[in-house]
Formats: structure tokens, sequence, C-alpha cells
């Protein structure tokens, strides 16, 4: 079994493994639209490895992280709009 | 040509002041044409900030902008809402009490012109923009300056020209001509008047023109609405942008209505490839983040640069253009081309109509005198 660690997510508390990335854990755990376009659309991963900018989520306060660039973390606080 | 019209006006260039002056000649009833090779709007128009400021650099720089943001003033609510005309107001940011000294001076001028501005302590200012450092000793708050995004506003100016019958002609001018201007492609435009304004590129149809390319550098973060709420420059801006030999940088920076931070600025001469420079950009983000050390902590989405026209007085040249006849100029704006763009209109087309400006034009005019002693801020 891998590691897990508790996270998170719109003040939700989640169990992560902890080498998934942000936004892996994110849609396994069954959350999809990680934020919202200027116009209201919601967005979510599209190329998984950084270029799109489309999983920017907010992450211990810090806006525009990118979910596929990072792991989950114990404690971290995702925010998804 | 045969059966080709033949123009009241041809104008060289729609960035925003070939679009503001093709909207006032089609305006008052003239046959108008405008020529351009790329994008309206497209090039050093795009490459700026859009900031309505009154700069206070000389008397007539006072009297350009002034003037010129009051008509922006009138213009704003036909504007539409991709313009993001916003009137977010300039603060001036004294760093010490030297500073602040020159922000009253600056105060008492505007006042004397009857242009509102207000003195800010550091606990106001604080206020104010709580992501400023800590230590400034004040700010001057110009609250009538404004921003906008300038390709939108060009094409609003070129929108109104092409409703009242101007016409945009695609293409790129060879040369002047003899009553007209000759394009690349072997077209001729045929026209009574011809005006240039085509900034930094002006002299390549005049080569005398008094006008050098001076590069900047901006960069625009993600969005980050409530981060920021008035434009915020350093008092040096100022001396940055009154240099005329080296290259500088001062704290410049926007806030977008998207919640985005335009930061500037720099300044060169003699740079010719519009290649983002590293050490130039870096030079230029430490200083602001000098004022501002967040910033450090935002993405960036896009880092450029764009030539302004500079003149050596810092002044536009708006008129008749000496020893050629039926060619007049409307260009050398430097960094205020999108400040001053519906003045120089209103008095470019006073010129060519005979009819009265509302300020006096002679400081603009390409013949004029270069200014003796007096140079200042």
């Amino acid at each position: 079994m891998p590691e897990r660690v508790r996270v998170k997510v719109n003040g939700r508390e989640l169990e992560m493994p902890a080498e998934a990335s942000v936004a892996a854990a994110l849609m396994s755990a069954g959350v999809s639209g990680l934020r919202r376009s200027r116009t209201g659309e919601p967005r979510g991963p599209v190329c998984g490895m950084g270029v799109c900018m489309e999983c920017r989520v907010r992450v211990d306060g810090r806006a525009h992280q990118r979910a596929c660039q990072f792991s989950c973390r114990e404690g971290m606080e995702i925010e998804c709009r | 040509m045969p059966n080709s019209p033949v123009w009241d006006i041809a104008i060289i260039g729609a960035g925003i002041v070939g679009c503001a002056c093709a909207a006032a000649a089609a305006a008052a009833g003239l046959r108008t044409a405008v020529i351009e090779s790329q994008t309206p709007g497209g090039g050093t128009t795009a490459a700026g900030m859009g900031h309505i400021v009154v700069m206070d650099d000389s008397p007539a720089q006072f009297a350009l902008t002034r003037y010129s943001q009051l008509l922006w003033q009138e213009w704003a609510p036909e504007l539409p809402q991709g313009v993001e005309y916003s009137r977010c107001g300039t603060l001036w940011l004294a760093r010490d009490e030297t500073e602040l000294r020159l922000a009253v001076a600056k105060q008492q001028a505007y006042r004397s012109q009857g242009v509102p501005a207000e003195m800010l302590d550091a606990g106001a200012l604080a206020a104010a923009e709580p992501k400023l450092r800590p230590g400034l000793a004040g700010a001057m708050l110009a609250a009538e300056d404004a921003v906008l995004y300038p390709p939108a506003a060009a094409k609003f100016f070129l929108d109104r020209a092409r409703a009242q019958g101007a016409c945009l002609i695609q293409g790129e001018c060879a040369a002047l001509a003899e009553g007209g201007i000759k394009l690349r492609d072997g077209r001729r435009v045929a026209a009574g008047e011809i005006v240039l304004a085509a900034g930094a590129q002006s002299t390549g149809f005049m080569p005398g023109l008094p006008i050098a390319p001076r590069k900047g550098h901006l960069l625009i973060t993600d969005r980050y609405p409530g981060w920021l709420h008035h434009q915020v420059v350093e008092l040096g801006y100022l001396r940055s942008a009154h240099s005329l030999a080296e290259d500088s940088v001062a704290c410049n920076l926007q806030p977008r209505l998207s919640g985005q931070i335009l930061i500037g600025s720099s300044r060169q001469y003699g740079a010719t490839s519009a290649a983002v420079e590293p050490g130039m950009l870096a030079r230029m983000l430490q200083r602001a983040m000098d004022y501002m050390p967040e910033l450090a902590q935002l993405s960036s989405i896009r880092a450029w640069t764009g030539f302004r026209a500079a003149t050596p007085d810092k002044l536009p040249l708006i008129g008749a253009a000496e020893g050629h006849p039926h060619v007049w100029l409307a260009t050398g704006h430097e960094g205020l081309g999108i400040t001053t763009a519906p003045a120089t209109a209103a008095l470019l087309l006073a010129q060519m109509t005979g009819t009265p400006a509302a300020i006096p034009a002679a400081p603009y005019l390409p013949d004029r005198q270069p200014e003796t002693g007096e140079a200042h801020a």
C-alpha cells in the first residue's frame, strides 16, 4: 500500500496517495472542474505535464498553482473554484 | 490610377494615433483612408501599457496630456467594454522625505492647473495599496488618471472612422509620392493630404525626422483580483523617462480589470532587436519588487517588448511636415501615444481644416525651435 496523506479540498478532508500529483489525486477522488475560466466555464487538467495551465488551483493560499506539477502533502489545503 | 478614389486624407499607420486621426477626419466630413500592413493597433500600440496619465516633464507635455485626458473622459461613456477603461488613478510613490518634497511640488503644480491631486501619508498609502513594502514616505494620488486596453481603443477609433465612411487599406507603404502614396505591391493611393502616423517607423518615410526608437519591456501576470488597485509609479519614473542616453528602469505597475498585473518599465536606446532581454527584464522586475516584494510570488504569463517613437524634447510632432507640401505628421509620442492620441487628432485636424484648437499647437509643431535650458523633474 502506498503511503497516504490527508489533504483538504475546499475544506473537505480527503486521503490521497502521497506520490500522486494533486491533479491525479483530485480526479481519482471524483473532483472535476478544478477552476473556472474568466467567463465562468469549468476547467480541468488537459495536458498533465505543466504546459496547458488549465489545472490551476489555490494551494495553501497561493493562487494559480498547477495541480499536475506537485504531489500531495500532509495537511495541504487545496481550493478548487 | 484611373477609377481609384482620390482621398482627402490618407493616413499612414493604424496605430492608436492614426486611428484617432482617422476618426476625427471622418467626423469632419473628409474622405479618409488609413493604410496599414499589419493588424490595426498591433504595433507599439499593443505593446504599450495603456496608462492615461498626466505628465509634467514640461509645461507643454502637461498641457497636452491633460487636454487629452479630458478628451478620453468625454469618450469614456461610448467606449465598449473590451476597451477596459478604468479610472483607477495613479499613485506617484515617494521613497523618502526628499521624494516626498518632489511629490508635494508636483501636487501644487497639478492643482495650479486645475488637475485634482492629493497627498497620501505613509499610513494612507499603506491602506490604499497594502502590498507596497513598508517604509515608503507617501504618495501623490492623481485620481483622474485611468487605464485602458490600447489595441481595443485603437479599434474603437477605427470602427468609428469606418462608420463615417473611412476606409482601411491593407498594404505596406513603400514611399511618399507626388499626390499620394506608393504601396509595396505597386498600388498607388491618391490623396490630397497625407498624414504620417507610423510611430517609430516614421523615419522610413522621412529619414530626417528627429525620431529614435526607444525599446521597452513589459510583463503581465496571471489574474490576482484585488491585489493592486491603482497604477503605481515611482517618482523616479520621471527621471527614467527624461534620460536621453542611459538605459533605465522604473517601477510602474498597472492593475488590469481582469485582475492581471502589468509590470514595467524599461527604456533603451540603440536596441534594434525586439527580443526580450533577460538582463533588462531582470533589472525591471527587481525594481518593481523593491516596491512590492510579494510580486515575486506571482505567476507571469508573458513578457514582450515594443519600440516607442522618441523625440529629443520628448514632445510629439503634430502638424505640417517641413519641406513636404501636403504631408502632415502625427508621430513621435514616445511613451504617451495612448494618452495623447485624442488630443493629437484634435490638434492636427484643427490645423488641417484651419479651425481653432483648444490648446496652443506651437509646442508640438514639427518645425518648432528646440527649447533651451529649463530641464527639470
